[in-house]
């Protein structure tokens, strides 16, 4: 009877198949926070974790299983596409990559297994909304879904006056972005009529006297300035130091990658698909707007001895060289976006792998010093670092060379040589900064860790023995520093599967 | 035997990971077995060259096909004997490190080392514009650790500077590579190949852009040689890299650089290179005269054959900008005889030093000739060689790029002469000064071990060789810089 009267009831249509990489990702934020409330230490220090990995590649799977798809869900308020399955790639990976790092973290310990990889997964889920968005209603939502549960991990480590202090910052900061956001969405539904993109689009149409209006301007302008907060693109990139520097290592990964890719994917959705008509407005402001940021991340991270501050900074410039590919609005520009976003996260797990695993085996925390001469003592945390460098650099030989001549490669096409020049002058400021690492990394003498407890008072026979050093770095973050590295060498020799896939990104956009 | 240039460009760099991974005192060993067999190979190569053949041995795969590279290498009169050149002098370096220096981890050492000559080859034989940016920045990735780590005193700010210099000239060049490809697509598909740029540029690009382009990438390649006036890096680079590094920085990589001129610019922009004719003979006459005057006041022994260096490159940058046949060639030949002479020229000095209680002040040396004859004579011809001795191949490169200057600006040519007096200046008194001399206060003399002359003869050898028949490298390049002036050449 019931399966009759189902059968009369039409409910609206809901395509799992397409919604299936979120659902993944929510309902193993909820199965991790349920098992993440059993008595069993192993439960909540083992099994909660590898659930949360096993949700990551959920995803991952699932889009992979989409691919090819292009339709738009849940009555247009969210579209599925390449660009969407590709950022949940991403943000699968960088969340694998998470987990494992906050294996024997400090901070999943102080704020319980279970919340933290939930809010872990939650924010997972909040940015493929904000990247697969193609209404306003849903960026904001998909804009708090990921940031609120990012406010909380900030500051998981509550004992540390720091880690709170950061995340007190980024909601601070972040809720003027939000504000910012919603006014800008706010006043593009007054000048358009429409919260679709599609319908947007179809208000700009050529031949209409909207693409100088100044509601719509303005209405640009704000939503440009909300989400560059989340891209820490320049002006508005000031939180990004302090937050990344006091946010759990392991949190500051996650963020670095994904804010930025998720806030890049819905700036490529808004601007190239709804707004691409006012792209005569738009263009020379996000031209400048890149500029600026290159310049000021790259010179702000010159002076820093923290690495975290300092990678901080560097992925602003990063942000800045991104934002080109959506400058030029063309598929090459986009390809060129994306590839670079691939590519920056495999550079910056491997990074930032090594810094976790030197701010546990040493006490000098991510400080450059921490890294003085573990070529000749770690040369499996060198290795890797060293490649993330080069690549950052844009050295060849490495992923990073080829990202960054595809994306000067886009703004040359796109009549932006100027943009693609200023590129290739960012990365040599640039250099002045990654080389003190490798410099640090080979060419320091490694400090005699023994004379430490020598000083402390113990005497000279054998301290170790006193004092058992339980500091290890675990044999995980080792192996997520080798492995993304590899793929950094890798898909710098051999790109043509990122080049094949970025290509169907490009042309699910639809631009020329 | 069929020549795949690819087995050549990879043989130095597996013998080096090879030796890596083996690691210890035995990692010199794969290393020095990867360097000789990529000389055997380019033996093989040059055997079956067909002088005049055009474009041999040539792989050509897609490698990014969306950016439109190609992997494509491949030999011709251009390259043949600077790749030639490489593997004799890497080989005779790779074997003085075995034989002679005990360097803590040497497998990275010889890893990086082999790396460095993959890298060479790969910019010397690479025919994709892109591909041959990519291996002329990746030659400075080894440079950088193999200095950093085992280099002198000074060496990170060594280093800094070095890298910062190069790599602002290599990024320049990158965009201006992409640029160039980009901007001459026109309707077709994008490619870096040279030989669709050749065919493309003058339809497309203006000689605006090229002009620009071209600067681009003329500073790249000048801050590698180096030249006046970009060479402010030398003094500390050279005086701190290790002594197998510095004898290949300076014998091979700075060719790279000479070679880049003669490859990519003259035959693509030969408007812009006669646009900026001038300014480029002037640049190289001040690289002649401010290189001469610094190695006869400099007492650093180092440096004397740095700022010699300098003075040499600034003759072959003369003779590329002649543009002229004669001066192209003399250019080529001119930088195989540098490459040549440069080598053991360090050696020599090393052993020197080491006879000066480590001292590589010339006021510490003198006087070695009495005890080590053959040191002094091997010494000899190579400062022989260095001053242009007639009958030295080196007389042949430098007449042929006067010949091509006198043709070309009368003035510069007979101001650059001084250059050749000059020569004889430095190369005589460093000569004299640690050879003759009175015996300078810490000298024990001791003549050369085998070892060292393992390593010295052979390279002594080929400059004899070279200097009894020229012809050997004119004929097999003549065609080829033909072809790659006349897109620029004054009739």
């Amino acid at each position: 009877m019931i399966a009759a009267a189902a059968e009369k009831l039409h409910g609206p249509h809901i395509d799992w198949a397409g919604l299936s990489p979120i659902v993944a990702l929510l309902g193993g934020a909820t199965i991790v926070l349920l098992v993440g409330l059993a008595r069993s230490r192993t439960t909540r220090q083992v099994v909660v974790p590898l659930l949360s990995i096993v949700a990551f590649a959920a995803a991952i799977g699932l889009s992979v299983w989409q691919w090819g798809e292009r339709k738009d869900l849940i009555e247009g308020a969210l579209r599925l596409d390449e660009l969407t399955l590709a950022m949940t790639m991403i943000f699968g990976v960088a969340g694998i990559a998470t987990v494992l790092l906050s294996w024997r973290a400090l901070a999943p310990r102080e704020a319980a297994h279970g919340e933290y990889y939930a809010l872990l997964l939650t924010a997972a889920a909040g940015m493929v909304v904000l990247a697969g968005a193609s209404n306003t209603v849903t960026i904001f939502l998909g804009y708090e879904l990921l940031s609120i549960p990012l406010y909380v991990l900030c500051a998981t480590e509550m004992r540390r006056a720091s880690s709170l202090e950061s995340g007190l910052k980024y909601l601070i900061i972040g809720s003027v972005g939000s504000a910012t956001l919603l006014y800008g969405l706010a006043l593009l539904y007054g000048a358009t009529g429409s919260t679709d993109f599609s319908g947007m689009a179809a208000a700009l149409e050529p031949g209409g006297d909207l693409v100088s209006d100044p509601l719509l301007l303005t209405g640009i302008a704000l939503t440009l300035a909300g989400i560059a907060f989340k891209a820490s693109v320049a002006p508005f990139h000031q939180w990004t130091p302090d937050v990344y520097e006091g946010a759990p290592t392991p949190i500051t990964t996650f963020m670095a990658v994904t804010t930025k890719a998720a806030a890049l994917g819905v700036a490529i959705r808004l601007f190239d698909v709804a707004l691409i008509q006012a792209q005569p407005d738009w263009g020379p402001l996000l031209a400048a707007l890149a500029a600026v940021t290159i310049i000021v991340g790259n010179v702000g991270a010159l002076g820093q001895t923290s690495l975290k501050r300092m990678l901080a900074y560097s992925s602003v410039a990063q942000a800045g060289y991104m934002l080109g590919g959506i400058v030029v609005a063309s598929k090459l520009g986009v390809q060129a976006t994306v590839f670079y976003l691939a590519v920056y996260l495999l550079m910056n797990v491997a990074a930032f792998a090594v810094i976790v695993a030197r701010e546990r085996e040493t006490d000098r925390g991510d400080d450059i010093s921490a890294l003085d001469g573990i070529g000749a003592t770690r040369p499996w945390l060198a290795w890797p670092l060293t490649i993330a460098m080069l690549a950052l650099a844009g050295l060849p030989a490495t992923a990073g060379f080829i990202g960054k001549v595809y994306l000067i490669d886009a703004l040359v096409s796109g009549g932006y040589t100027w943009l693609g020049v200023l590129i290739v002058i960012g990365s040599m400021i640039s250099l002045g900064y990654y080389l003190r690492v490798v410099a640090a990394i080979w060419m320091k003498p490694a400090p005699a860790e023994a004379a430490v407890p020598a000083l402390a008072g113990g005497s000279l026979g054998a301290p170790e023995h006193e004092e058992p050093r339980t500091r290890v770095a675990g044999w995980e973050t080792v192996f997520v520093g080798v492995l993304f590295a590899a793929a950094t060498i890798v898909f710098g020799i051999v790109p043509s599967p990122l080049f094949d896939a970025v290509e169907d990104v490009g042309r699910a956009i639809g631009l020329l | 035997m069929t020549v795949h240039l690819s087995i050549l460009l990879a043989l130095p760099a597996v013998g080096g990971l090879v030796g890596a991974v083996a690691g210890g005192r035995a990692a010199r060993w794969p290393a020095l077995l990867g360097s000789f067999l990529a000389l055997a190979y380019s033996i093989v190569a040059i055997v079956r060259f067909k002088s005049g053949g055009g474009l041999q041995f040539v792989t050509d795969q897609d490698w990014i096909s969306a950016l439109g590279v190609h992997f494509k290498v491949g030999l011709d009169g251009l390259n043949i004997l600077l790749v030639l050149l490489t593997t004799v002098t890497f080989s005779a370096t790779t074997l003085w490190a075995a034989l002679r220096e005990d360097y803590e981890r040497p497998g990275l050492f010889f890893f990086w080392f082999g790396l460095t000559q993959s890298a060479v080859l790969l910019a010397l034989t690479a025919q994709d514009l892109l591909l041959f940016v990519l291996a002329f920045d990746l030659m400075l990735v080894p440079v950088l650790f193999l200095t950093g780590i085992w280099g002198g005193p000074e060496r990170v700010r060594a280093i800094t500077k070095l890298f910062i210099y190069t790599l602002v000239g290599s990024l320049l060049m990158l965009a201006a590579a992409i640029a160039t490809a980009v901007m001459s697509q026109g309707d077709s598909t994008l490619s870096f190949a040279f030989s669709d740029l050749a065919v493309r540029i003058p339809e497309t690009l203006g000689s605006g852009t090229q002009d620009w382009i071209f600067l681009f990438f003329a500073a790249a390649f000048l801050v590698k040689m180096p030249a006046f006036p970009l060479q402010g890096w030398m003094p500390d680079g050279y005086g701190n890299m290790p002594l197998p590094v510095l004898a290949v920085f300076s014998g091979v990589l700075s060719k790279v650089a000479a070679y880049g001129f003669i490859r990519v610019l003259l035959p693509l922009f030969p408007d812009a290179a006669q646009h900026f004719q001038t300014l480029f003979l002037l640049l190289a006459l001040a690289s002649i005269l401010y290189g001469s005057a610094m190695a006869f006041t400099t007492t650093q022994t180092r440096l004397v054959l740095g700022y010699s260096s300098i003075a040499q490159l600034g003759f072959i940058v003369l003779g590329i900008f002649s543009l002229r046949n004669e001066g192209v060639q003399g250019a080529l030949l001119q930088s195989v005889n540098h490459g040549l002479v440069v080598v053991p020229a360090f050696f020599v000095v090393a052993l020197l030093s080491a006879r000066a209680g480590g001292s590589e002040d010339l006021r510490d040396m003198g006087g070695i000739a009495f005890r080590a004859p053959v040191l002094a004579a091997l010494f000899l011809v190579v400062a022989l060689a260095t001053l242009a001795m007639p009958g030295s191949s080196n007389f042949a490169g430098e007449f042929l790029i006067l010949l091509g200057v006198f043709k070309a600006k009368v003035t510069i040519a007979i101001l650059a002469s001084f250059g050749v007096a000059m020569a004889s200046v430095y190369s005589l008194r460093l000569f004299i000064r640690t050879v003759h001399n009175r015996v300078g206060p810490k000298v024990q003399s001791r003549e050369l071990s085998v070892a060292d002359g393992l390593v010295l003869v052979p390279l002594i050898l080929a400059i004899l060789a070279l200097a009894l028949y020229p012809q050997f490298g004119l004929s097999r390049s003549e065609a080829s810089v033909k072809r790659a002036v006349s897109a620029g050449v004054v009739k």
